[in-house]
């Protein structure tokens, strides 16, 4: 229902009934993939600029690091 | 459409607000001993050997190299010395915290969403500390968080175990809190157990260059701004997923058919 708003969805109990399976699958499917992503440039790319971009952050959060 | 707006909105906010207090409390307890321990860390000197394909703070080459012992490091290289290079150094510190944020974030809500249970603040609190078990405390309990200059095993390997340790974890708590099955929680729990029944990655000898009291207070440092990090990201995470994930979701997609044994 793409003219509806979010906070019209949110307040309408029929919000979630209408969600289906494969919504909340795609959903969680886009944000598991984009989170990978960055987590994986974030924690454990090697390429040398991001290394150094991260090396505090990555030692603070207990990635291996060199 | 509507669902991954919000998701990500939820997300993106858990994660700022969670990086952001990180980067604090990282600026006043891990990343203090950081620097403390890069003037411990060995550096080959580069002119000198132009072949040298092993990575810097090897202590194994530098020792069969000349006896290199103790602080070698030249001032100035990696440690910062004007105040813009200080700056620069801990606006990305603060960069890469927030983006961490983001990518725990978007991770922990996926899991929420995929679980269809109800959430609120106080039920992401639980969330959250489920996070911090599965990818802080899990993989600590095989490999330590580790200050620069201290020996470590191939990087690759230890990349590999801290990423099995971690998902393992995160597969076993899960199983735990919403699986029905005991086969299902059996294996899922050897999941979590396997890489440390096999054992972390770890180097011939221990040798690293930074002194043992230092590296104590880096793991508790580490560990400890890790569970703040995990708290708030999961309480933030849960609130805003309350309107997301609502107690008529009726099909969860994460459900452990019943009888599958």
């Amino acid at each position: 229902m793409p003219s509806m708003t979010a906070r019209s969805i949110n307040t309408a109990a029929a919000g979630s009934a209408a969600r289906s399976a494969t919504q909340t699958a795609v959903a969680a499917f886009a944000a598991i993939l984009l989170g990978s992503f960055l987590l994986y440039g974030v924690g454990f790319a090697q390429p040398q600029q991001i290394h150094d971009a991260a090396h505090d952050a990555r030692h603070s959060f207990a990635f291996p690091c060199h | 459409m509507d669902l991954i707006r919000r998701l990500f909105t939820a997300a993106l906010v858990a994660g700022v607000l969670s990086g952001t207090a990180a980067s604090v409390v990282q600026q006043a307890t891990t990343v203090p001993l950081i620097l403390e321990a890069e003037k411990y860390e060995v550096v080959t000197p580069p002119p000198a050997t132009a072949a040298a394909p092993t990575p810097a703070g090897t202590p194994a080459t530098s020792h069969a190299e000349g006896h290199q012992h103790g602080p070698v490091r030249e001032v100035g290289e990696g440690v910062p010395v004007t105040l813009d290079e200080a700056m620069q150094r801990i606006g990305l510190t603060i960069a890469a915290n927030l983006i961490a944020g983001v990518a725990y974030a978007l991770l922990l809500a996926a899991a929420i969403l995929l679980a269809g249970r109800p959430v609120d603040a106080r039920r992401g609190l639980v969330w959250g500390m489920g996070g911090f078990v599965a990818v802080s405390l899990a993989p600590s309990f095989g490999l330590a968080p580790e200050l620069p200059g201290m020996a470590g095993a191939e990087l690759e390997l230890r990349q590999l175990w801290w990423l099995s340790a971690a998902a393992g974890a995160g597969v076993g708590i899960a199983a735990l809190a919403f699986a029905r099955n005991r086969l299902v929680i059996a294996v899922a729990v050897l999941a979590a157990a396997l890489p440390h029944l096999i054992g972390a990655p770890h180097p011939e000898s221990a040798e690293g260059a930074v002194p043992a009291e230092l590296a104590a207070r880096f793991v508790t440092a580490s560990l400890g701004s890790a569970a703040l990090f995990w708290a708030i990201l999961g309480s933030v995470c849960g609130w805003l997923m309350s309107g997301v994930v609502e107690p008529a979701e009726r099909h969860p997609a994460l459900r452990v058919q019943p009888g599958a044994r």
